[in-house]
C-alpha cells in the first residue's frame, strides 16, 4: 500500500514539475516580449528567493495561504465551491480583533478566546451559504459571492469610528483598537530564524484535516458527496446535513486565515489588512489536489514565488508578472494531470482489451467499465 | 389592475396548455406598469422625488448595462453547458484593451479591441474546458487570476510614463456619443413637470430612457432581443442549447458539442469584453484597476435569477442596476425603495396566498414584515448597507422564490465523446 501511495505522489509530482517548467518558460517569453532580459530576471529572483532571510519570510507568508487552502479543499472534496472564504476570514478576524482588544486575560486563554471567536464567526457566515444551498437550492457559488459583498459592506460599517473603528493619528486608516500584549502570539525560533508562531497551529490543522477526511465516517460521507450525489444518497448519506456541516467546517478553518497576521504581526484589524486570500487558497487547493500535504507544497511554492518577486521592482520589472505566472502554473499543472490521467486510462483500456481476448466472457463488462 | 388580472394566468400551476407568447408579453408589460405605479406612489408617500426621475433612470441604465452584458455572457456560456466563471477576467481584459486602443485610436476602435480581447479569452477558456475537459470552475478562476495580473503588468509596461497614465489607470479615453429621440424632450418634459400623480413620474422615467442615451447602451439593450432570437429562434441557437442539454444526443445527430460550446464561449467572451469596454468608454472614460468590481459574478447571478432565459435575466440585471445606482442618490431614496420592496413582498404574499395556499405566502410575508421593521428601526439606512443591497436582494429572492429553476441539464459537465468506449 505504501509503495502505491509513493507511486501516486510521483504520478502527480512529475507532470506538475514539467508544467511548472513550461509555465516559467512562458513567463520568460512574456518578459522578453516586453523588453526585459528573462535570464537575468530569473538569476536575480532565484538568488534572492533562496537566501536565508527569504526562507523565514516564505514560511510566514505560506501559513495563511495554507489555512485558506485547507478551507477551500474541505469544501472542494464535497464538490462545494466555497468562494466565500474571503468574506468569512475578514469578518472573523474583525470579530476576533474586537473581542481581543476588549478583554485582558492570561496569554494562552486570551489567544484561545480569539481563535474560538474567529472560528465561530467564520463558520456562522459560511453556514448561511450552506443552509441556503441545502434547504433552498441556492448554489454555493452564487450564495458565497453575495455574502462576500455583504461582508465587505458590514465590515466598512463596523469599522466606523462610532462603532469599532479607531482612527490612527495622522493617517486615514481605520482599524480596531490594538490588542493588549497578552494576546500576542510569540514567534517560533527555528534554525533559520524566527517564524510566526501560528506555524504549529497550521500544522495541527493539516493533521486534523487529514485524519478527519481520511479516517472518519464523516470524511467518507463528505467524499462520497463529492464523488457522486446519487451514490451518496443511495448509500445513506444525509446529503443536506453533510452540506451544512461541510460549510461549517470550511468556514471555521477560513476563520483562522487572518489570525497569523493579526496575532503575530498587526495586532489590530484595519482597512489595510490583507484581502483576497480566499482566492489564493482556492488556487492552492487546486495545486495541492485537495490533500493536506499537497496543499503545503502549493502554499510554499505560491509564497516563494511572491517573495522572490519582490526583487523585480528593483530591476524595473513589475512584480505582477508573477501573478500571471501563478495563473499559468495552475492551468498548466491541471492540464498536465488531465493528460497523464488520460494516458493511464488508455493504458488500462489496452490492458483490459488484452484480457478480453483471453477471456471472452468478461468482455462486455470489462470494456464497459469506466475508470 | 391589468397586472392583478394577468397574474393568475401566469402563476396558476400546472399550466393546462403551453402559454402563447402573446400572454407572456402581456404579463411583462403589466408588471412594468405595476412597478411604475408602485414606485411612483411610494416616491410620493416617502417624499423621495429622486426615486423615479430622469436622472435616476439614466443612472440605472449606466449601472445596468455592464451587469446586463455580463449576464448575457453567462447566459450564452451556460446554455451551451459551460459555467463561465472567467467573465470577470474577460471584462478586465475588455477594460484594459478598450482603454489601450481607445486612448490612442478613439473610442470606437477601443470598443472593438475590448470585444476582440474578450472573445480571445473566451476561445482560450473553450480550449481548456472543451477538448481538454479541465474543471470549468478551476479554468475560469485561473483565467481571472491571469487577467488581473496581466492588466497590471501591461499597465506597468504601457501606461506608466505616458501622460495621465499610471500602473493603476490609463490616460483619458474619449467618450462615445449619446443620442436622443427627436422631440421627446419637448413632449415629455412638460408632462413630467406638471405634477400629475402617476403620469408625471412615468414621463420622467421615460424621458430618462429616450434622451441622452449612449449608443453603446442602446446596442447593449438591443442585444437582449438579439440573444433571445439567436438562442431560441435559429438553428445555431438550437444546436448550442442542445450542447447544453444533452451533448451526447446532439453529437449522435452530427451536431458537434465541441464546435458549439466553443462558439458560445467566444460570444460569451465577446459580450464580457463589451461590458468591460462599456465601463471604459461610457461609464468612466478611463481604465482604472478594479473597475469591474465583481460585476462579472453579479452577471452570473442574474442568469440564475432569470432562470436561464434572456428577458428575465435582463430584468434581473435591471433590478441590480437600479439598486446599484442608488448609492449615488439621496438617502431618502433608499428608504423609499425599501418601502417599495415591502409593498412588492406584501403583494406577492397576497397573490401566492390566494393561489397556492398559506405556506407559499408565508416566506414573502415574513420578508415583508422584516423589511417594515427595518424601515421603522433605521430611519436612515447607512450608506454601507446600500452598497450590498443588490446582493442581499439576490439572496432573499433566490431563497424565497419557489425553486422552479431549471438549469441546462448538462451544465458544468465536460463532454467526453469516448466515455463509454
Amino acid at each position: 500500500v505504501t509503495r502505491d501511495r509513493w507511486a501516486a505522489a510521483a504520478a502527480s509530482l512529475v507532470p506538475a514539475a514539467v508544467a511548472i517548467a513550461v509555465a516559467a518558460l512562458l513567463a520568460g517569453v512574456i518578459l522578453a516580449l516586453t523588453g526585459a532580459d528573462p535570464l537575468e530576471v530569473g538569476r536575480r529572483t532565484l538568488e534572492y528567493g533562496t537566501s536565508a532571510r527569504s526562507a523565514t519570510a516564505v514560511i510566514d507568508r505560506a501559513i495563511p495561504y495554507y489555512l485558506a487552502g485547507i478551507a477551500a479543499a474541505i469544501a472542494f472534496r464535497a464538490q462545494l465551491f466555497n468562494i466565500g472564504i474571503d468574506g468569512q476570514y475578514r469578518l472573523a478576524v474583525l470579530a476576533a480583533a474586537a473581542v481581543g482588544a476588549a478583554v485582558t486575560l492570561p496569554g494562552p486563554l486570551h489567544i484561545a478566546l480569539m481563535v474560538g471567536v474567529a472560528m465561530l464567526v467564520g463558520a456562522g457566515w459560511a453556514a448561511i451559504a450552506g443552509l441556503l444551498a441545502a434547504y433552498r437550492g441556492v448554489s454555493v457559488v452564487i450564495g458565497t459571492i453575495m455574502l462576500n459583498a455583504i461582508a465587505t459592506g458590514l465590515i466598512a460599517w463596523l469599522l466606523d469610528p462610532s462603532r469599532l473603528g479607531v482612527r490612527a493619528p495622522g493617517s486615514n486608516n481605520l482599524s480596531t483598537a490594538p490588542i493588549p500584549e497578552s494576546g500576542w502570539l510569540p514567534a517560533l525560533p527555528t534554525p533559520l530564524g524566527e517564524v510566526n508562531g501560528a506555524l504549529l497551529g497550521a500544522i495541527a490543522v493539516g493533521v486534523a484535516t487529514w485524519l478527519l477526511l481520511g479516517r472518519t465516517r464523516y470524511g467518507f460521507d463528505l467524499r462520497a458527496l463529492g464523488t457522486s450525489l446519487r451514490a451518496a444518497r443511495v448509500s445513506g448519506v444525509d446529503v443536506r446535513r453533510t452540506i451544512v456541516t461541510t460549510m461549517l467546517l470550511s468556514g471555521a478553518i477560513a476563520g483562522l486565515v487572518g489570525l497569523p497576521g493579526l496575532l503575530g504581526d498587526t495586532h489590530a484589524y484595519g482597512l489595510d489588512f490583507p484581502a483576497g486570500l480566499g482566492w489564493t487558497g482556492i488556487s492552492i487547493a487546486i495545486l495541492g489536489r485537495n490533500h493536506p500535504v499537497g496543499i503545503a507544497v502549493g502554499a510554499l511554492l505560491w509564497a516563494w514565488l511572491e517573495r522572490s518577486a519582490q526583487i523585480l521592482d528593483l530591476m524595473g520589472v513589475s512584480r505582477e508578472v508573477v501573478t500571471m505566472l501563478q495563473a499559468v502554473i495552475v492551468i498548466a499543472v491541471v492540464v498536465a494531470w488531465e493528460l497523464t490521467r488520460r494516458a493511464s486510462l488508455r493504458r488500462q483500456r489496452r490492458l483490459a482489451g488484452m484480457l478480453d481476448q483471453e477471456d471472452a466472457a468478461d468482455g462486455p463488462i470489462a470494456a464497459g467499465s469506466r475508470a | 389592475m391589468t397586472a392583478v388580472a394577468g397574474t393568475p394566468a401566469r402563476t396558476s400551476a400546472p399550466p393546462p396548455a403551453p402559454r402563447s407568447r402573446r400572454d407572456l408579453h402581456l404579463g411583462l408589460w403589466a408588471r412594468v406598469t405595476l412597478a411604475v405605479v408602485v414606485l411612483s406612489l411610494v416616491s410620493d408617500v416617502a417624499n423621495a422625488p429622486d426615486l423615479l426621475s430622469a436622472g435616476s433612470v439614466g443612472a440605472t441604465l449606466r449601472f445596468t448595462v455592464p451587469i446586463l452584458l455580463a449576464g448575457l455572457a453567462a447566459l450564452w456560456a451556460e446554455r451551451s453547458g459551460v459555467v463561465n466563471i472567467g467573465i470577470e477576467g474577460m471584462m478586465v481584459m475588455g477594460t484594459w484593451f478598450g482603454a489601450f486602443v481607445g486612448y490612442q485610436a478613439g473610442p470606437v476602435a477601443g470598443v472593438i479591441a475590448g470585444v476582440l480581447a474578450g472573445a480571445a479569452f473566451g476561445v482560450g477558456l473553450a480550449v481548456l474546458v472543451v477538448p481538454l475537459r479541465i474543471d470549468q470552475a478551476v479554468a475560469g478562476l485561473a483565467l481571472n487570476l491571469f487577467a488581473a495580473g496581466a492588466a497590471r503588468y501591461l499597465s506597468s509596461v504601457f501606461f506608466e510614463g505616458v501622460p495621465g497614465g499610471q500602473i493603476t489607470q490609463s490616460p483619458r479615453v474619449d467618450p462615445l456619443p449619446a443620442i436622443s429621440v427627436p422631440g421627446a424632450d419637448a413632449v415629455l418634459s412638460p408632462v413630467a413637470d406638471a405634477g400629475i400623480p402617476v403620469l408625471s413620474d412615468a414621463s420622467a422615467a421615460l424621458l430618462g430612457l429616450v434622451t441622452e442615451v449612449n449608443v453603446l447602451t442602446l446596442l447593449a439593450l438591443l442585444l437582449v432581443p438579439a440573444t433571445w432570437w439567436v438562442l431560441w429562434r435559429t438553428g445555431l441557437g438550437l444546436r448550442i442549447r442542445a450542447a447544453g442539454e444533452n451533448p451526447a444526443a446532439a453529437d449522435s445527430l452530427g451536431v458537434s458539442p465541441f464546435v458549439h460550446r466553443t462558439i458560445a464561449l467566444a460570444v460569451s467572451g465577446a459580450l464580457s469584453g463589451l461590458a468591460g469596454a462599456f465601463l471604459v468608454t461610457v461609464a468612466a472614460s478611463i481604465y482604472r484597476e478594479g473597475q469591474t468590481g465583481g460585476r462579472g459574478f453579479i452577471g452570473m447571478a442574474t442568469v440564475v435569477f432569470g432562470n436561464w432565459m434572456a428577458v428575465p435575466t435582463a430584468i434581473g440585471a435591471f433590478i441590480f442596476g437600479f439598486t446599484d445606482a442608488l448609492r449615488t442618490r439621496q438617502e431618502a431614496t433608499v428608504g423609499a425603495l425599501l418601502l417599495a420592496a415591502a409593498v412588492a413582498f406584501v403583494l406577492l404574499a397576497l397573490l401566492r396566498g390566494r393561489h397556492r395556499g398559506f405556506r407559499d405566502a408565508l416566506g414573502w410575508g415574513v420578508a415583508a414584515a422584516l423589511l417594515v421593521s427595518v424601515i421603522v428601526l433605521l430611519p436612515v439606512v447607512p450608506t454601507e448597507f446600500v452598497s450590498f443591497a443588490p446582493h442581499l436582494t439576490t439572496l432573499v429572492v433566490l431563497a424565497l422564490a419557489r425553486q422552479r429553476l431549471r438549469p441546462p441539464a448538462a451544465l458544468g459537465q465536460p463532454y467526453d465523446r469516448d466515455a463509454d468506449l
